[in-house]
């Protein structure tokens, strides 16, 4: 695909059909495209594979759309995520679809702010603002969202989201003792129910262990991706495994999983061949934090354009979302429901407390990524990651590990400050290796 | 060898000019509207063989002019390494930005801490408060020496700190002593900074903030500790980017 030529292509009247405020968005689409061009197809020496992701993004406000709206006539449920912690293997097992909610742009934050409070997260306040604003053709054709109890804002905020679109909710549990299990198990027990409900069917043994293979599938392949750009040099930038991380979450599963291992061959390849995109002496950056919803690029962008090269996300978005997989050695549906939670329960993200197998799997992701120093980027106002954040910071101060904290929004206006942080955090990198 | 460090602040642009080491001339004028111009003029009687700069405008003196870059944060930790070889921390308080920067042993950055995006605890604190209160900010410190501890400012926004002085000052209360609360605020908040980076005496104090004794002598009674202060606060970045300019081959 050329520099020149790329577009988010144009769907108004599918938007217009979804209630989508047409004029508006059109201006999105097109600020969407020109980010996208410039920040991803400047890139140097991307592998080929990169086009279908390419084709993806041109398609993004269109041609899944038109997909998901030809399931859901087959009456197959499509539900709205936010969070790693929907078991969308359930989801998947009476033929539906997840798809991950527009959450990671500045644009409708002035919208729900309006309504919601001004100092709460920027992912709630987008996510809130793109419906509120008619502005995501995603969140106007699910059947429902899916909402959890990970934090308080988006827990509140779902009963303000409700009136909108209805919303259900899951109870995430805040501890990991055996009644958070029971707890946990009963909720993934009444999310089936639903699911039943919407798709007037029941699941069946075949159907889960069907879909638990599908999930399972793509989760490997994106550990496989994972492993292969830890390679020194990295054979793929770091902007390009988050665009691929982000799109996880709203494709097509068995499709998306076939193209990332088409990339996973190329960069085999790759490597083989001695074609990277960084060199020998490129610094080497681990993200550790919150999740980065498309096109939430800010971080990667600063990074990748001061010389270094971002070889690992340790969040939602990354490897939060495909480190373990459901055990499949299963006889019956309830003890694949049994297994299916205890892989969710294994998620180590910071609304557990304690929650100190998180700092283990960052100290592991550091080593395993070669890493040269952790940036831990908590989104504005994410009391649980930015606080958990003093633990990492211990731990890699006892390791050594050159450590930043960062804390930010989605809007642009500390770019410039984020920008001299991130550069310094390179030079001390540089300067101790 | 000459070589030129460019210090392209928020507020101001320092020139050092250095030969074979030493320091030949320097000079700090206003930003301006179009910093790279302003440097310009301002650098144009020098002839260096290399100049580097650094500060908030590093990159756009880059593109017209600069060989090379390096952030303030390293700027910084060369500069007060060169001026005081014993220090083991820089503060530097600029127009923007304040920063708490640890060295290691070889005087390479071991930590740093930088203020939150906003303005709390900066030179522009002092600055929108200084002429809320109808004084120069040269003599804003002067003024808050006289002041008395009694009264607090419990904004940390600088926007809601500027109508608290403002109802403070309707409330009748002394201007030396708001003052001095202003300046209070400003030290809290670098306090903060200083433990959390794990600050090691000796510390150096750099930047514009560092000409003013309240502030001065605020920190150091709060910490028990003795500032190394250089002649030229401000040109310590302009200095360090010159020395790096100096040191390295590009």
């Amino acid at each position: 695909m050329s520099l020149n030529n790329f577009e988010v292509k144009s769907y108004p009247e599918i938007w217009k059909a979804l209630g989508v405020d047409v004029e508006r968005f059109e201006k999105m689409r097109c600020v969407l495209g020109d980010i996208y061009q410039t920040s991803y197809l400047s890139q140097e020496n991307r592998p080929n594979s990169m086009d279908y992701f390419n084709w993806i993004m041109s398609e993004i406000h269109g041609g899944r759309i038109t997909e998901i709206l030809e399931y859901k006539k087959e009456g197959r449920p499509v539900v709205g995520t936010f969070c790693i912690f929907i078991p969308e293997e359930i989801v998947i097992a009476v033929g539906g679809i997840c798809v991950g909610l527009c959450g990671g742009s500045q644009g409708p934050v002035p919208d729900a702010e309006k309504i919601l409070p001004r100092n709460i997260c920027p992912l709630v306040k987008s996510s809130y603002g793109f419906k509120i604003a008619k502005v995501c053709p995603y969140f106007q054709a699910v059947d429902f969202v899916y909402g959890e109890t990970t934090c308080d804002a988006k827990k509140k905020t779902w009963e303000l989201l409700d009136k909108k679109i209805p919303t259900y909710v899951m109870e995430i549990p805040q501890m990991k003792r055996q009644r958070d299990l029971n707890l946990w198990l009963e909720e993934v027990k009444d999310f089936k129910l639903k699911i039943e409900k919407v798709a007037k069917r029941e699941i069946s043994f075949d159907d889960l262990a069907k879909a638990i293979k599908i999930v399972n599938d793509k989760r490997k392949a994106l550990q496989r991706l994972n492993k292969l750009r830890y390679h020194k040099p990295s054979p793929i930038s770091g902007k390009d495994v988050l665009l691929i991380e982000q799109i996880a979450f709203f494709d097509d599963p068995i499709r998306f999983t076939e193209k990332v291992n088409r990339l996973c061959d190329e960069l085999e390849d790759r490597i083989e061949k001695g074609i990277y995109v960084s060199s020998e002496e490129t610094p080497r950056v681990m993200i550790s934090g919150t999740p980065m919803a498309m096109p939430n690029w800010k971080i990667h962008n600063i990074i990748e354009s001061s010389g270094a090269i971002v070889v690992n996300e340790e969040s939602c978005v990354g490897t939060r979302y495909f480190k373990d997989i459901v055990d499949d050695n299963s006889k019956t549906i309830d003890e694949i429901l049994q297994k299916l939670t205890e892989r969710y329960m294994k998620i180590d993200c910071s609304c557990f407390t304690p929650n100190d197998e998180r700092v283990s799997q960052v100290l592991k992701e550091f080593k395993d990524s070669q890493a040269q120093g952790i940036l831990h980027y908590s989104l504005q106002f994410c009391h649980t990651y930015n606080i958990e954040a003093v633990k990492i910071k211990e731990a890699c101060d006892k390791s050594n590990i050159p450590f930043l904290s960062i804390e930010s929004d989605y809007s642009p206006e500390d770019i410039g400050q984020l920008r001299t942080r991130i550069e310094a955090f390179i030079e001390q990198i540089k300067s101790q290796n | 060898m000459i070589v030129l460090g460019i210090d392209i602040g928020s507020r101001s642009i320092k020139a050092a000019l250095l030969k074979d080491g030493q320091l030949l001339d320097y000079k700090i004028l206003e930003c301006g509207f179009q910093p790279h111009l302003q440097a310009l003029e301002m650098i144009k009687e020098y002839q260096p063989n290399k100049i580097v700069s650094t500060g908030y405008g590093r990159h756009l003196a880059k593109r017209f002019f600069a060989d090379e870059i390096i952030t303030e944060i390293k700027a910084h930790a060369i500069g007060a390494r060169y001026l005081f070889p014993e220090c083991e921390t820089v503060l530097d308080i600029g127009g923007q930005d304040s920063k708490v920067i640890s060295l290691d042993i070889k005087g390479n950055v071991k930590n740093f801490l930088m203020n939150d995006k906003c303005s709390a605890g900066t030179g522009k604190f002092l600055e929108i408060m200084s002429a809320s209160l109808g004084y120069a900010l040269s003599e804003f410190g002067h003024i808050a020496l006289r002041g008395s501890n009694k009264i607090k400012i419990n904004s940390m926004c600088t926007v809601f700190a500027e109508s608290e002085v403002i109802s403070l000052k309707n409330q009748g209360e002394e201007p030396q002593d708001i003052a001095r609360a202003v300046h209070l605020s400003v030290v809290e908040r670098v306090v903060g900074l200083l433990y959390r980076v794990g600050y090691i005496d000796k510390i150096v104090f750099s930047g514009g903030v560092a000409n003013n004794p309240c502030i001065v002598q605020m920190i150091e009674e709060m910490l028990k500790i003795k500032f190394l202060i250089p002649t030229s606060p401000d040109i310590v970045g302009a200095l360090g980017a010159a020395l790096y300019a100096e040191a390295f081959k590009f």
